[in-house]
């Protein structure tokens, strides 16, 4: 267990697990589980309050005079162009650096296997805001606002997509396709380019479809690495939204940006479902070798470089909230406690608390509302399906789309939320709430439909029975979710960039505050909280994988 | 091609033409599979190795065909040691239990595998083909998804895939085990008449002792021991 499974239960979220299917019972039981509608309702008025109707509004926007000027406009191509280009280039390097590594993962066995794939995970469910303060004390200052730093970051960020997707596929694929190539005379190359290379190719396609989306929606890293002439359509709907106040072309940009991605998932699936070969896939995994061979050698040697280079960043934070002048001290760290210069200036340490409490709303709000959502889609009749894809969709789309349709449905009386404490948590649980959804859904699905019929059998009414037969089940997946909801939330950029309130910023908005200032006191300072950002998200983390562990109890 | 281009020096060994096995022990994960296994497979012999399941008979397959290096011993072919030879460079054609047939290529596709790597024409290649499925049965099957075969037709595609590699020697892995006995059966002989009429000498393993007559000149038992299976008689 490691960081990894909270990687994967957000990548199953966007996409089907590789292969692995979940099968039906088949049988029609007798004692029918409660109907999907008692849940159905709740998560279908959020969703529908706080995610269509906000697309909406976005849409309606977009479509002004104003909106058409900046849909016509050089400048807005220029920034679909770049972004564009950075999103192809980030997504050619992470496959060439996170191939080899999930070959070398799957199937090379070696000592530290594991730590060494903790390791290169570990960047995945770090706040995208810390990777870019990260990078900022790693590289050089001449590298502030290049294409090279973007493109760095991201590598290091989706590097576990990578290697969970393609790997995971890899780890499935059964070994006697290449064995047999090669009994009928294929050296290695042409093994690779005709046996392995097309059976692996949608797993590929599948994780490079990921990454294009990922660095294509991007804000955190291109917010703080990026600069005047490297920004993406998301820094620019931040900029037209804050700086601006453009708000008809923010929205343009917003229906722009998400035609784009709408455009990128149908060509991804519709290649996916060409390329796709059917093919029995070993079930247990196939049993990783020996490292003998000198290509294997050399392709173990890059992964375990990887692994060390991953390390860096992190260190390089480290280093930069205890770096003062050319000695070391905590003066950056005392510095967070320290009111700033004017009176919505409140000491950055107060952000940690403003963080935690929004975490609490969103774990309830997303537990509350996800829990039923996966209640409603296992025990619909008809229609689950549909509602499964309608939950999805926010995590579909960007997380400054999300903020900045809030921000703009709920501004104006009577719908003025943006005073109220309430709209960052419900930001933060729309985009939680598809991963408590494919946290829970699993579980349900496969609980054997008989011990409702043995309850009914002893007497128990159907809501006595689901509480004393499904409910205890629940609980425990909905604690997992819970952790997933909690580290959404503390991490969360995007969204909250639009939505927190000046006096109340949460961690991440506080460091990219700090970020954007300039001087080494602020820098300090931003290292030091992204040092504490770092380890309350590992703690949600790990809490969660401890939850998940199995043998420790049902799920 | 002399003897005495062994470099061990398996002096038993040198004297056969064929496959030569000398002294062979494997250790997969720790456990020892194979201990000091020995044998040898004339150039137009058929020889079924019968054991029970697990005893180590695809390792030994294995490690004739060049998957699997072994711990101790040496392979040799015509008396010449082949342990340094790749597997793609051995010709020696390998039949799996369930076929692992190329599932993003037609049948045609796996038949003319071995030719396509090997770099024969297209025209050549699909005459070849042709010829090959006829000897199968399975004229006419060549465009067939690999996924609408049943168990015997695809376990005969592999037979035609192997054998469309000029393979020097055949081993084949329990080749109908996943079929039902009147099948196995009625297989076996036609492989056995089809490879006997073609020279190809060939390793048929089996767990079955019935099979393992039907199908061999010769049959060879492997019989678990304290340390790894070995051969008897």
């Amino acid at each position: 267990m490691g960081p990894g499974d909270v990687a994967l239960t957000v990548l199953d979220s966007l996409r089907g697990p590789v292969g692995v299917q979940v099968t039906p019972t088949g049988r029609q039981p007798c004692i029918q589980p409660p109907q999907g509608r008692v849940f159905g309702w709740l998560p279908v008025i959020f969703i529908g309050v706080f995610f269509a109707w906000p697309l909406v509004t976005v849409l309606s926007h977009s479509l002004s005079a104003r909106g058409a000027d900046v849909l016509l406009s050089a400048a807005t191509w220029r920034i679909v162009g770049f972004t564009t280009m950075q999103a192809v280039l980030s997504t050619a390097l992470t496959l060439a650096v996170g191939l080899p590594a999930a070959y070398a993962l799957q199937r090379l066995d070696f000592r530290g296997r594991r730590l060494v794939l903790a390791l290169l995970t570990v960047p995945f469910v770090l706040p995208t805001v810390v990777v870019g303060a990260s990078f900022r004390a790693l590289l050089p200052a001449a590298w502030d606002g290049t294409l090279a730093a973007i493109l760095i970051a991201h590598v290091f960020f989706n590097l576990a997509v990578v290697i969970r997707v393609v790997g995971g596929f890899w780890a499935h694929l059964d070994d006697r396709y290449e064995q047999a190539a090669r009994t009928l005379g294929a050296g290695p190359i042409t093994v690779w380019r005709t046996v392995t290379w097309p059976l692996l190719r949608p797993a590929v396609l599948a994780a490079a479809g990921l990454v294009f989306l990922f660095t294509f929606t991007s804000f955190g890293v291109v917010l703080v690495l990026g600069g005047p002439t490297t920004t993406t359509l998301e820094v620019e709907i931040y900029r037209r939204t804050v700086q601006l106040f453009d708000l008809p072309g923010a929205a343009m940009l917003c229906v722009l940006q998400m035609s784009a991605v709408l455009i990128v998932i149908v060509v991804a699936t519709r290649l996916q479902r060409r390329l796709t070969v059917r093919q029995r896939l070993s079930r247990s995994g196939v049993a990783r070798r020996p490292t003998r061979s000198t290509a294997d050698r050399v392709l173990l040697g890059v992964t375990l470089v990887e692994a060390g280079l991953v390390a860096l960043p992190l260190l390089a934070l480290a280093r930069a909230s205890l770096r003062v002048g050319d000695g070391w001290g905590l003066d950056w760290w005392r510095a967070l406690s320290v009111d700033g210069p004017s009176t919505r200036d409140v000491a950055a340490w107060q952000s940690l608390r403003v963080s935690l409490s929004y975490a609490v709303v969103t774990v309830l709000v997303a537990v509350l509302v996800g829990g039923a959502a996966a209640c409603a889609v296992a025990y619909a009749r008809r229609g689950g399906d549909a509602l499964d894809s309608a939950l999805t969709l926010p995590l579909g789309t960007s997380a400054v789309t999300v903020g900045f349709g809030l921000l703009i449905t709920f501004a104006t009386p009577p719908f003025d939320l943006r005073g109220s404490a309430i709209i960052v948590p419900i930001g933060h649980a729309l985009v939680a709430i598809p991963l408590v959804v494919r946290t829970v859904l699993p579980v349900l699905r496969a609980m054997d439909p008989r011990l409702r019929e043995v309850a009914a059998t002893l007497g128990a009414s159907p809501g006595r029975s689901w509480r004393s037969v499904d409910l205890p089940v629940l609980s425990r997946a909905l604690g997992v979710g819970a952790g997933f909801a909690a580290a959404v939330s503390l991490g969360e950029f995007g969204a909250t960039s639009f939505l927190a309130r000046a006096d109340a910023p949460t961690l991440p908005v506080q460091i990219g505050r700090l970020l954007a200032r300039p001087g080494e006191v602020n820098s300090g300072q931003a290292a030091a909280l992204s040092v504490v950002l770092v380890v309350v998200t590992a703690l949600a983390v790990i809490a969660t994988e401890r939850l998940r562990t199995p043998g420790s109890g049902s799920l | 091609m002399s003897p005495s281009a062994d470099p061990r020096g398996v002096s038993s060994q040198a004297a056969f033409q064929g496959l030569g096995v000398a002294g062979v022990s494997v250790s997969l994960g720790g456990r020892r599979v194979l201990e000091d296994v020995s044998l040898h497979v004339a150039p137009d012999e058929a020889v079924a190795l019968l054991g029970p399941s697990g005893v180590g008979k695809s390792t030994l397959l294995r490690v004739v065909a060049g998957l699997v290096a072994p711990d101790a011993g040496v392979v040799t072919w015509d008396g010449i040691d082949i342990g340094d030879v790749p597997a793609h460079r051995r010709r020696i054609g390998l039949v799996f239990q369930d076929a692992v047939l190329f599932p993003h290529r037609d049948v045609a596709g796996n038949v003319g595998y071995g030719l396509d790597v090997a770099g024969v024409s297209e025209a050549e290649r699909r005459r070849e083909v042709d010829r090959l499925l006829e000897l199968v049965d399975l004229t006419g099957m060549g465009e067939r998804p690999v996924d609408t075969l049943s168990g015997g037709q695809a376990q005969r595609v592999a037979l035609a895939r192997a054998l469309a590699a000029r393979p020097r020697l055949l081993l084949l892995d329990e080749p109908f085990g996943a079929l039902d006995r009147d099948l196995r059966d009625r297989l076996g002989v036609e492989v056995r008449d089809l490879l006997r009429s073609l020279g190809v000498p060939v390793v048929h393993v089996t767990h079955d002792a019935g099979e393992a007559t039907l199908v061999a000149d010769r049959v060879l038992a492997l019989v678990p021991g304290a340390h790894g299976a070995r051969l008897d008689g």
